[in-house]
């Protein structure tokens, strides 16, 4: 057990806090361009430098390092101390890139990624549809190959960013046919066209962050598929060895917990500081026992990555593991908060404004949210339970492939 | 940056796993279980001469040198296996004498302690869950030598020690020869008979204080023990989350094996998500007792109280899911479900152990 970096990486770390003292905030007159621009101009600083865009190939506009997690954990921390951009977050950058990287078409990857990574092009996801939730490949948007273009028609649910972005990357059935999952296409799609609407769907918060999409005779050129017609499913799962930072996992886990702390200073239970109540007290020893545990299991699957050995089960937890501290930080909020927990959510969610009542009920409800999306909590323990004990699949499940 | 264990310590775990699969397999659990002293001196003197009888001692005195957490590791292995062995308290009572002893004391009472030749164990608790440093109330005598007078409770396997460390006023450490005038030795039925209990009670009793001693050799004899009796609930809660997926394979009904419907799937999920990530949290409080002493003794806490909790529930749930069997004495959870009430009970309960915490992390 060695908690340390070693000296090589000490030194390295060195070099990235000397490129960002020397680099953010902008100075000069980098500093008369807008915001955006500012952290458009750092980004091509930070990628020249081989801080970011690390698996990405320099012809599409990448920094192309070797796989060293280790570096990444470091550039990682040093970033979030200065408040530096990193790559621009989004499921564009997070799944679309690799996926192309991985399969897709040189022109593909010519026309999308560079554009992607430096954050010209915005996408949005389209897999959920209103019958297709956890069993998504029963999905039944149709794609149908006329002359040289694929023609689209059904519905997209639960879609982020459908308002802003510019294409979509699509799980279509196209293969009428075939079975489940092999009637599947994974196509490119332009949002702006007359065939697609967007219809915003305001969730429990108040807040809009989802959407709906509605394709009627919606168009896209025949070789905007990635892999062939079919292969969908497989590109869809398509995940590249990347540089998996496991400390960074467990520090919004942290900072959640530190704001709870704040909380308790802040709010009184029976006339005294809530920090001081013994319930309370034990309520976040109690945090802390799994945030820690979270934290240590973040290294040690770091570590095993490192060493090239499987971490074994507990690598099919983390989901789950995130989702269940956060309903627990929620509720221990509330009991905080008194009589301040009926208030309404704030519409700018956590973190923004600092840990306010409004901010903290906005945190209650939506980790209820978190709890649902990307595979609901139960398909969590369906997963851990089959893939990771080895018990059998769900009869259902298996009867409808 | 490596944050797991070394190949050397997966090795010493394996090889005292596989002594204790062969020299204690169930069979032979069970005999000790339902026995009336629970003692096996073979099966000790067996690990005693694999150099666990003092794995965290000195070469100079006949230990094998390693850390706290090679001491940890093997506790893990010993919780999985539900091994009937005083290894928790002939531990923490070579760690007091090797903490709070003069040179002279060290060399003349761990040699045969760590050849297994001779059993300690430590008294501790005072009635009414008085089990700490700062709560130890029974007089020290003035100086090295005197007596006496008080009792300790739950003693594990004071039945069977050669020698007590007894925790006195102030932080101090005394050792009581089990044979000396005014010691009585009363067995108590507790339910874990993995590891028997004892009331030890002194009247007049000689003793000899622990030259070096004071509060801070007792705090860091209860972090060890703190850090022992976590890793033991790893390692048991382990073990029954393994034991409710075996049964979940081969148990059938309605013409399936059980594994096969989801509310069990979900509830073994649930006890594995309890338990599997919090591996780090033993060894780490393991780790910082050698390399990161500012932070020992918080870890130490956190470890105990968040895994002996975990350690309990899963006990509950992995009995649940062995439906009737599990509530038999014939079924083995229950070896299990017993031992995780001493590791929650032992040294101080997890809400202790959470207000401390809270205490040291200015809370």
């Amino acid at each position: 057990m060695d908690l340390s970096y070693g000296s090589e990486l000490e030194a390295f770390r060195e070099e990235v806090q000397s490129f960002l003292a020397a680099n953010w905030p902008l100075s000069g007159d980098d500093l008369k361009l807008s915001r955006e621009e500012q952290t458009r101009a750092f980004r091509r600083k930070a990628t020249d430098a081989g801080y970011i865009n690390r698996s990405i190939p320099k012809k599409y506009g990448g920094s192309e390092q070797p796989v060293e997690p280790l570096k990444g954990a470091v550039i990682g921390e040093e970033f979030a101390k200065a408040h530096a951009p990193t790559e621009p977050r989004g499921i564009g950058t997070m799944m679309l890139v690799p996926t192309l990287l991985d399969r897709g078409e040189e022109w593909q990857k010519e026309k999308f990624v560079r554009a992607t990574i430096e954050g010209d092009i915005v996408w949005c996801q389209g897999y959920s549809e209103p019958g297709s939730g956890s069993d998504l490949a029963s999905l039944k948007t149709k794609g149908e190959l006329i002359g040289d273009e694929w023609v689209i028609n059904g519905q997209k649910i639960w879609t982020s960013s459908a308002k802003e972005a510019h294409f979509m990357f699509c799980l279509v059935r196209t293969e009428s046919d075939a079975k489940k999952h092999a009637g599947i296409s994974y196509l490119l799609i332009d949002m702006d066209q007359p065939g697609i609407d967007v219809r915003p769907l305001k969730q429990m918060t108040g807040s809009n962050e989802f959407n709906e999409v509605f394709f009627t005779d919606a168009k896209t050129p025949k070789d905007w598929i990635v892999g062939k017609p079919g292969e969908g499913w497989l590109v869809s799962r398509t995940t590249l060895k990347h540089e998996r930072n496991g400390i960074g996992a467990a520090a919004g886990t942290i900072n959640l917990l530190n704001g709870l702390v704040e909380l308790a200073r802040e709010y009184k239970i029976d006339g005294r500081p809530a920090i001081e109540d013994k319930s309370i007290r034990r309520g976040l020893a109690e945090l802390e026992g799994y945030v820690r545990s979270h934290q240590y299991s973040g290294y040690f699957q770091m570590t095993k990555d490192l060493k090239d050995e499987n971490a074994g089960v507990i690598q099919l937890m983390n989901k789950l593991n995130s989702t269940n501290m956060g309903h627990m930080i929620a509720k221990l909020a509330m009991e905080i908060l008194g009589d301040d927990g009926l208030v309404a959510p704030s519409s700018h969610g956590m973190g923004v404004g600092g840990s306010g009542a409004a901010g903290w009920i906005t945190q209650y409800m939506s980790s209820v949210g978190v709890a649902i999306a990307g595979g609901t909590a139960n398909i969590q323990r369906n997963v851990i339970a089959e893939r990771g004990f080895g018990l059998p699949r769900d009869s259902a499940a298996n009867r409808s492939k | 940056m490596d944050f797991d264990l070394s190949d050397e310590q997966r090795l010493l775990q394996e090889t005292v796993g596989q002594f204790l699969e062969n020299e204690c397999p169930m069979s032979r659990l069970r005999e000790l279980f339902d026995d009336e002293s629970g003692y096996d001196p073979i099966l000790w003197k067996g690990l005693a001469e694999m150099g666990l009888a003092g794995i965290h001692l000195p070469g100079e005195y006949g230990g094998a040198e390693m850390e706290i957490l090679d001491l940890a590791v093997v506790g893990e292995t010993i919780g999985r296996a539900a091994a009937p062995v005083p290894f928790l308290s002939h531990s923490l009572a070579c760690q007091a004498i090797l903490s709070a002893g003069s040179d002279a004391q060290k060399e003349r009472m761990l040699p045969s302690l760590a050849s297994g030749e001779h059993l300690a164990t430590v008294a501790f608790a005072e009635a009414g869950g008085q089990w700490l440093p700062d709560q130890w109330t029974l007089p020290a005598p003035n100086g090295t030598t005197g007596t006496i007078s008080g009792a300790k409770e739950i003693v594990e396997f004071g039945e069977q020690a050669d020698y007590f460390v007894v925790g006195l006023a102030g932080g101090k450490m005394g050792v009581v020869n089990r044979n000396a005038s005014g010691v009585e030795i009363q067995r108590v039925e507790g339910a874990d008979r993995t590891r028997r209990i004892a009331r030890v009670s002194f009247d007049s009793t000689p003793v000899e204080i622990l030259e070096g001693g004071g509060m801070e050799a007792a705090e860091r004899v209860r972090d060890v023990g703190l850090v022992l009796l976590a890793a033991d609930a790893f390692g048991g809660a382990s073990k029954l989350v393994e034991m409710s997926v075996e049964y979940a394979k081969n148990r059938e009904q309605f013409g399936v094996t059980i594994g096969h419907f989801q509310g069990l799937k979900h509830q073994l999920s649930n006890m594995a998500i309890e338990i599997e990530p919090a591996r780090g949290l033993y060894w780490y409080a393991a780790h910082a007792l050698d390399h990161v002493p500012e932070e020992a003794t918080r870890t130490a806490a956190l470890a105990k109280s968040h895994l002996c909790d975990r350690y309990s529930q899963i006990a509950r749930d992995a009995t649940e899911a062995h439906g009737g069997i599990g509530y038999t004495w014939e079924g083995d959870t229950q070896i299990w479900f017993k031992r995780a009430m001493f590791d929650r009970v032992f040294l101080g309960t997890p809400r202790h152990h959470k207000d401390r915490l809270a205490d040291m992390s200015g809370w």
